[in-house]
């Protein structure tokens, strides 16, 4: 990884966390009624959005988000003034107008299909782009995202079995972020495995578990990862052991947890860069400050924009004949 | 005639060759079976799903998402069930992105008793089905109708639920659907697949088999949204859909020749969106309507209708509406005696007809 990659995932880690920052905040005010999001999982997210080929139609990759993907979407280009209009629900929304809570995104233009509350849905649909893929040809790849707890529904299991079927393998990434909690059942309460990957396994794809709060191995496994799927046009299981630096949502709080119980992986690549001489403490300070301000910026902005109209409810029911 | 196997088989052939349809798949729905109906045999882009109606329903929606055209079947209506959320997210993905993406796909599965089904074989869908906002559910009655309403909900760019009775799968037509030869032997000949008396003789007989299609078969379409007048009569107006038309008509038969009362006919043809203007028409005609189908009566798609009957026509109306539904029992059971308990007959029909006409307002 060279200097310049290095600190550009550094730089949209930081912008993704601030703005992450804001939206728990919004969340205790009048700004938002729910946030819950990414925190913790940057070092992972923003590879998984820098590594994709991000465009439209079948030749490139398509999106079956988690709703913790905030950082891979700014990574893909979001600009996260687009992510405050969903949080405060405006009109301007561009993802869903104001109907959809935060991270759940909609964007045609990147393959980015819409994020759905219902866990584990994803992991049924996936299937079906990844189908249209595989049958078009190219490398395009179908991308799947979710959380440790939801593997126990049905869906998860529909996902690795139609991926797998004897030379009908489909071109899916599959990927687990486990941060070893539901809301608060934690993973040994409801799971027999070690991991995840085990079950995946099972299906006979090849699967990785990696430590998720690593930057540069986050970077590698995933290049790998999607190297294999492009190529053998087969699925891969990739499970990314991560925190959650803000709780399950703002249901629970929001609030940041208490220092040294979970890694935080933007000051674990902070102080790396730091150590490598590629960036000063005080750089990051400056960086990190200057992002938390154009946050409550652009929220300034996306306040003054205005709110859906009651009768907004009945546009995009049915597309026209 | 076709039968309606035939006639659903023929549309998805025309929606393959001329409609852009890219993937028609479900439990047994490609070679050498062709669906445990026959509705799928012979077909270009059929293929075998594993068994597994979350998965076909997901997968549908993805390969909608990815700009395809999917038809996926649902073996029976009484396992489509477990898939009420993703069918509910189908609904909903449209309005979610705010328009972000529209999905054109069909959902196909047969509903309703009358084969002695028993209590997995025998269930509705429809009432269920209409509270699942952003789906057009359609329903047909006869083969022709089933031709042009596969085409109209291959054509639509939303997610159209197209239910079709079991009884009625194997009752032939008394219209020619455009296109089909008139002889229905050489019909037969031209698009059945051969038959074996094992899995393994149906393998050997279909090797190598291809269908003959007719070649003048044509986009007809029957508009979503359209009911269609089966008979006209100025007494009673009797709203249905589905086998009920037929057991409709039957009842109507004996209720002109021998009691005089003469009963018109409406087949919905679609329950979401309906044909309000045609129901109501014809309600303000005669003054007096049954609402007849055989779902389970507890929050029924005919109480809905009667609704709105009630709304409309309140004034015109000089007899108490009502709806025939099934019996407010958990399913249908195998004994004849049960079913024909369960689901409204013909003679449940002429019964209810005569309560009607003959209330005094
Ligand atoms: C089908 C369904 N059941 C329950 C919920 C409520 N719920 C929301 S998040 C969540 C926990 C999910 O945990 P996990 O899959 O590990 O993802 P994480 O939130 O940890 O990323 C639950 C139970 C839901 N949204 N959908």
């Amino acid at each position: 990884m060279d200097k310049k990659l290095k600190l550009k995932i550094l730089d949209i880690m930081i912008t993704a966390r601030c703005m992450e920052e804001r939206m728990a905040k919004m969340s205790k005010s009048a700004d938002a009624f729910f946030w819950l999001g990414g925190v913790g999982e940057e070092a992972f997210n923003v590879p998984l959005g820098l590594l994709a080929k991000v465009g439209h139609g079948l030749d490139y990759d398509f999106f079956h988000f988690h709703y913790r993907n905030g950082s891979t979407m700014v990574a893909m280009g979001m600009d996260p003034m687009d992510q405050l209009r969903q949080t405060h629900n405006r009109a301007t929304d561009p993802f869903s107008g104001g109907r959809n809570f935060c991270n759940h995104y909609a964007r045609k233009a990147w393959n980015v299909v819409p994020v759905t509350s219902t866990i584990q849905t994803q992991m049924s649909v996936a299937p079906g782009t990844a189908y249209a893929q595989k049958r078009h040809g190219g490398d395009g790849v179908t991308v799947v995202t979710f959380g440790d707890a939801g593997t126990a529904e049905g869906d998860f299991h529909v996902g690795l079995n139609w991926s797998t079927i004897k030379d009908r393998e489909l071109p899916v990434l599959f990927i687990c972020t486990n941060n070893a909690y539901g809301i608060s059942t934690h993973y040994d309460e409801v799971h027999g495995q070690d991991n995840l990957a085990q079950i995946a396994a099972g299906y006979g794809m090849k699967t990785k578990v990696i430590d998720g709060n690593d930057v540069e191995v986050s970077y590698e496994a995933l290049s790998k990862a999607y190297d294999y799927v492009r190529k053998e046009r087969k699925p891969f299981f990739l499970e990314a052991m991560v925190s959650r630096l803000h709780g399950h949502s703002s249901s629970s709080g929001g609030n940041r947890i208490p220092d040294g119980k979970e890694p935080d992986c933007l000051h674990a690549w902070r102080d790396k860069l730091v150590e490598q001489d590629l960036i000063t403490r005080e750089d990051y300070d400056r960086k990190y400050q200057a992002e938390t301000r154009r946050m409550l910026q652009l929220l300034e902005e996306v306040r003054k924009e205005p709110a859906p109209e009651p009768g907004d409810i009945y546009n995009y029911i049915f597309a026209s004949v | 005639m076709a039968n309606m196997a035939q006639a659903i088989r023929m549309a998805l052939h025309y929606g393959e060759e001329h409609l852009g349809v890219t993937d028609i798949f479900g439990e047994d729905v490609g070679p050498p079976l062709g669906g445990v109906f026959t509705a799928t045999q012979g077909l270009k882009t059929t293929w075998n799903s594993p068994l597994d109606e979350r998965g076909i329903i997901g997968a549908a929606i993805g390969l909608a998402l990815a700009g395809q055209k999917p038809v996926a079947e649902i073996q029976f209506g009484d396992y489509i069930f477990n898939t009420i959320d993703l069918l509910k997210l189908a609904g909903n993905t449209y309005w979610s992105g705010n328009g972000e993406y529209n999905l054109p796909m069909v959902v196909m599965t047969n509903v309703g008793a009358g084969i002695h089904g028993s209590l997995y074989h025998s269930h509705s869908f429809e009432s269920m089905a209409s509270h699942i906002p952003g789906w057009k559910i359609v329903l047909p009655s006869t083969p022709k109708d089933a031709y042009g309403l596969m085409i109209s909900a291959i054509k639509d760019p939303n997610p159209v639920m197209y239910l079709y009775p079991k009884m009625l799968i194997r009752a032939k037509g008394e219209e020619l659907i455009p296109g089909e030869p008139e002889d229905e032997r050489e019909l037969r000949r031209m698009i059945d697949a051969p038959i074996g008396a094992t899995l393994y003789d149906v393998i050997e007989a279909r090797d190598g088999w291809q269908p003959s299609w007719p070649e003048g078969l044509t986009d007809y379409s029957i508009p979503i949204g359209k009911a269609k007048i089966v008979r006209e009569g100025k007494d009673l107006t009797i709203v249905t859909y589905a086998r009920h038309v037929i057991l409709a008509r039957e009842a109507a038969k004996i209720l002109e020749n021998d009691l005089g009362i003469s009963v018109e006919l409406i087949d919905l043809r679609s329950l979401y969106p309906w044909d309000r203007e045609t129901v109501f028409a014809s309600v303000r005609k005669t003054g007096r309507c049954l609402v007849l189908n055989e779902d389970t009566p507890v929050t029924n798609y005919g109480e809905h209708i009667l609704h709105h009957i009630i709304d409309n026509c309140f004034y015109e109306l000089v007899a108490k509406p009502r709806v025939l539904a099934g019996a407010d029992v958990p399913a249908i059971g195998l004994s004849a005696v049960l079913e024909e308990a369960s689901v409204p007959q013909i003679a449940d029909i002429v019964h209810e007809a005569v309560a009607i006409t003959t209330e005094e307002p």
